[in-house]
């Protein structure tokens, strides 16, 4: 995209730099610092987190080795590849474009009108994110037998992961500068201009990072498209583990994957440029001006209504009858309470690790960017192309080798593997946030006296928490249907709610299995509450028509 | 300057450590309460109901904690591979033989005792003596009656590929259930059969892949596919969730001793690494002990017992009239036959 009005002019849509051509800053983005020597202790702590999460990969590259090149070439030149191959790129790029129109359209309608019922319409957004695969799938095949293949897939996908994208859209819009929109318009854009030159442009990071996130996981997904009998190279990468147990040939195939991911992350990059999408004009927070809807009041209601009905309505819907039509047992409460308490406990402590361990490398990827820590930095999403069991057999093979197999299926390691799993999901909100908050402004406070503690907590914490809070939403939703990783590395004679479920849906036990799916609905709910009334609470909030 | 009332990033890290500390905590508190007697880990892939049964009455009669994990068989022995050098597990229990095969030809299973072995006829066992057949499934048809009639229905396996069934048929070719038969139809009809056979099904197929067995039998009880390949216990398990009264679809077994018509065994071994052989031994023979076949008959899984002093409860085919084609354990193998030939097909 070119600048809103091209260089030389008073306003520039470049975020960095508002005013545009001011003479102090001939770049407009100096404040970034290109090149500036990041602390040390910064950069040791990322590439050590980066370390980590490679760590899935040196796992299929070693045993990648023991498949021999011929067998993977005959195994890659069937005629099902590039059938593979074709339904994986195809699925991918039109599921990412809807959730992009989707999440960006609503994470708008949210934080940006005045539209009826934000906060009930800002938890209830988020929670599809939590319903496990099978409860989608199977609540629309119940519906209708042609829910399956390609239009399935792209449904059932688009239904369960737009929250990627509206959550770090909604957070970066809650957060954007409102200046923007009010110069653009007192100089004559229209509003739909308006929204797409400026807005847009700032959200641009989050949404990109949205896309990013929706396109490297459909690269992993596996349980959908299972149920959907849609084959991708993930399914067949599951044939190869499981079917025929071999793990050498499916670790290579496991790699093309991985290329695939790597050609993502590289348009995204293109598609970023060099935008940050920052505020440098304060760090005070200002009412975001709202849009008055008007009569489009009841069109918004009806599009979120009808969004909400086909993604949370059909598989809770479908939840509830089973429950209901189940005749095989009765279920017990106490297992029920003691799945839900690990789940919660598993969950919420991966997505505070993953959001502490994301704090260091988003700083160094927004604040010192430079090429090898941009590629320091973008390495880390890598992890979430790769299926949830090539990360366990992966860790598991590691506790084996090089730590005598200690830690192995104990509950601090499958919360460290969820939070390597669903780490890129934090990544992008702290990314978000990061990006709102100048370091201009610390300095500034800095030249004021302050210590840099204080600094941290008096300035940069409020700019930053919407992002941060938004990062422990996605990865706690995440982990919480999490299945295939889970099932391998929870510690024995514990369930959490997605194995009790997989274990009676597997008997056809489907009354049994209803409310665990339920619970697992539920418990999501709270965290999405919570972020709704934590945004609530932020200074500035007042909200009003312009 | 305003600044928020929660201390978001505190809360956070101090949410990360007590988590992290509190899980461990939790890990280091949990399992260890080993009863005198001892305690073994079992690697289970079937019927979590059924093997809880087992367990705890394993568990009241001996003493010896038992510790079950739950998975597909087919992770676990990817597991049970790649954890070889700190092996977990003492006894692997599956649904399918080729599993326990696999395991087997990778030297990680332990012998079985002899007084065990001879408990079950010779032919439901590995050759090798490293596993045990505990109970029998079985193939056959589930049909929509509305959808076609008994007389429709094919009666040998070849007519699977039959053109007049297109749109009809529904199959689950990644199903380790699946495999046995497409072994079986090679190991009758030769290799070059077998591949066109499997060219003609996926064409009758369409582009509907089936995920597993629940599913076809799901969607031929609901009318949403004609008819459909699957083990006898679906049938039964899904009327037992559903009741008598929603039950659409109904069983059909093909002619007598034809290819289609597949024994299949679930059996249990002990890995060669288990550091509590004896326990580990104990548990495999109580599962072909009487109790353990009375549970087996009893329960919801509606397997065969292989005991045949045992017979189930459910009104299925009692297993001494079922006609099913005489392929041997050995004979079924690995499954991997079946899987390259799945592959060539396209089918997986």
């Amino acid at each position: 995209m070119t600048s809103l009005t091209g260089a030389g002019r008073v306003v520039s849509a470049d975020p960095a730099d508002p005013v545009g051509g001011s003479q102090d800053r001939p770049s407009g983005r100096s404040w970034r610092r290109r090149g500036s020597r990041p602390p040390t202790v910064l950069l040791a702590v990322s590439a050590l987190v980066t370390l980590v999460l490679l760590m899935p990969l040196v796992f299929l590259l070693v045993e990648a080795q023991g498949a021999g090149l011929s067998k993977v070439l005959s195994l890659i030149d069937r005629p099902l590849t590039g059938q593979l191959l074709w339904n994986t790129v195809r699925l991918t790029v039109v599921v990412t474009a809807l959730c992009a129109v989707i999440g960006t359209g609503a994470a708008w309608l949210v934080e940006r009108t005045d539209l009826p019922g934000r906060r009930f319409w800002a938890v209830l957004l988020v929670v599809p994110l939590a319903i496990p695969d099978f409860v989608i799938s199977f609540g629309w095949a119940s519906l209708s037998t042609d829910v399956s293949g390609f239009q399935g897939a792209v449904l059932v996908m688009t239904l369960s992961v737009y929250p990627l994208v509206y959550l770090p859209v909604a957070a970066s819009l809650r957060n954007a500068d409102p200046a923007l929109e009010e110069v653009a318009m007192n100089l004559g854009l229209g509003r739909l201009r308006t929204f797409w030159r400026v807005t847009l442009r700032q959200a641009r990071v989050a949404v990109l990072g949205g896309c990013l996130l929706v396109a490297l996981g459909l690269l992993a997904e596996y349980g959908a498209f299972e149920i959907l009998g849609y084959q991708t190279f993930t399914t067949e990468i599951f044939t190869e583990f499981s079917v025929s147990f071999n793990i050498p040939t499916a670790s290579a195939l496991s790699l093309v994957l991985i290329v695939l991911g790597l050609l993502v992350l590289a348009g995204e990059s293109a598609l970023r440029g060099r935008s940050r999408g920052s505020r440098v004009d304060r760090g005070a927070q200002r009412s975001t001006g709202r849009h008055h809807l008007g009569w489009w009041t009841l069109p918004a209601l009806a599009a979120l209504a009808l969004l909400a009905a086909l993604a949370l309505g059909v598989p809770v819907g479908s939840a509830v009858y089973w429950w209901v039509t189940g005749t095989q047992h009765p279920f017990t409460g106490d297992s029920l309470a003691d799945a839900t308490w690990h789940t919660a406990l598993y969950s919420g402590s991966a997505a505070a690790l993953a959001t502490v361990m994301a704090l260091p490398v988003g700083v160094l990827a927004v604040r010192h960017d430079g090429r090898l820590r941009r590629l320091l930095e973008r390495g880390n999403y890598l992890v979430l192309a790769m299926p949830g069991l090539v990360i366990a057999l992966s860790l598991t093979y590691f506790s084996e080798t090089y730590a005598g197999g200690v830690w192995y299926q104990t509950a601090p390691m499958l919360v460290v593997t969820y939070a390597i799993m669903f780490f890129p999901l934090a990544l992008v909100g702290v990314r978000a946030s990061v990006a709102q908050a100048p370091p201009g402004l610390e300095e500034v406070a800095h030249s004021l006296g302050l210590g840099r503690l204080a600094v941290l907590w008096r300035v940069t914490r409020p700019l930053v928490a919407p992002g941060l809070a938004a990062a422990f939403c996605l990865v706690f939703l995440s982990a919480v249907t999490e299945l295939t990783a889970t099932l391998i590395l929870v510690p024995t004679g514990v369930q959490t709610l997605a194995t009790q479920f997989w274990n009676y849906q597997q008997n056809l036990a489907y009354g049994q299995a209803a409310p665990f799916a339920l619970l697992m609905i539920a418990i999501t709910a709270v965290p999405s509450y919570v972020l709704g009334r934590f945004f609530d609470r932020l200074p500035g909030r007042a909200a009003g028509p312009q | 300057m305003t600044t928020l009332r929660t201390p978001a990033l505190r809360i956070l890290t101090v949410a990360a450590v007590v988590g992290l500390a509190g899980t461990t905590l939790t890990a280091c508190g949990g399992s260890s309460s080993a009863a005198s007697k001892g305690s073994i880990t079992l690697y289970s892939g079937q019927h979590e109901q059924t093997t809880q049964s087992l367990v705890t009455a394993f568990e009241q009669q001996t003493g010896i904690k038992v510790n079950v994990r739950y998975n597909d068989e087919d992770t676990f022995a990817d597991e049970i591979v790649t954890e070889a050098k700190h092996p977990r597990a003492d006894v692997f229990y599956t649904e399918n033989s080729p599993a326990l095969d696999y395991l087997q030809n990778k030297g990680l299973l332990a012998p079985l005792d002899q007084s065990t072995l001879a408990v079950t006829p010779s032919k439901y066992n590995s050759t090798a003596g490293d596993w045990e057949g505990i109970s029998a499934r079985v193939s056959v048809l589930i049909y929509n009656p509305s959808l076609i009639s008994e007389s429709q229905l094919p009666t040998s396996v070849l007519q699977l590929a039959d053109p007049q069934y297109k749109g009809k048929l529904a199959f689950a070719a990644g199903e380790t259930d699946f495999q046995p038969i497409v072994t079986s139809v090679a190991h009758t009809y030769g290799q070059a059969k077998a591949l066109s056979w499997l060219e003609g099904i996926k064409a009758n197929a369409g582009s509907r892949v089936y995920p597993d067995n629940e599913t076809i039998a799901d969607e031929v009880n609901r009318g949403a596919a004609a008819f459909g390949v699957v083990n006898q216990y679906y049938w039964y398990r899904m009327q037992a969730e559903l009741g008598s009264g929603a039950m659409h679809s109904k069983i059909a077994y093909f002619a007598p001793q034809d290819p289609g018509y597949v024994l299949d065994i679930s059996g249990a071994g002990v890995l060669k690494s288990s550091k509590n052989q004896a326990a580990a031994q104990k548990f495999v023979a109580f599962l072909v002990s009487r109790q353990g076949q009375e549970i087996i008959a009893h329960s919801i899984s509606y397997e065969y017992p292989l005991d045949d002093g045992v017979q189930t409860t459910a009104p299925e085919t009692p297993f001494s009239q079922l006609q099913p084609n005489p392929i041997t354990i050995p004979e079924l193998g690995d499954g991997s036959n079946a899987i390259s030939l799945l592959g060539q097909a396209g089918l997986l």
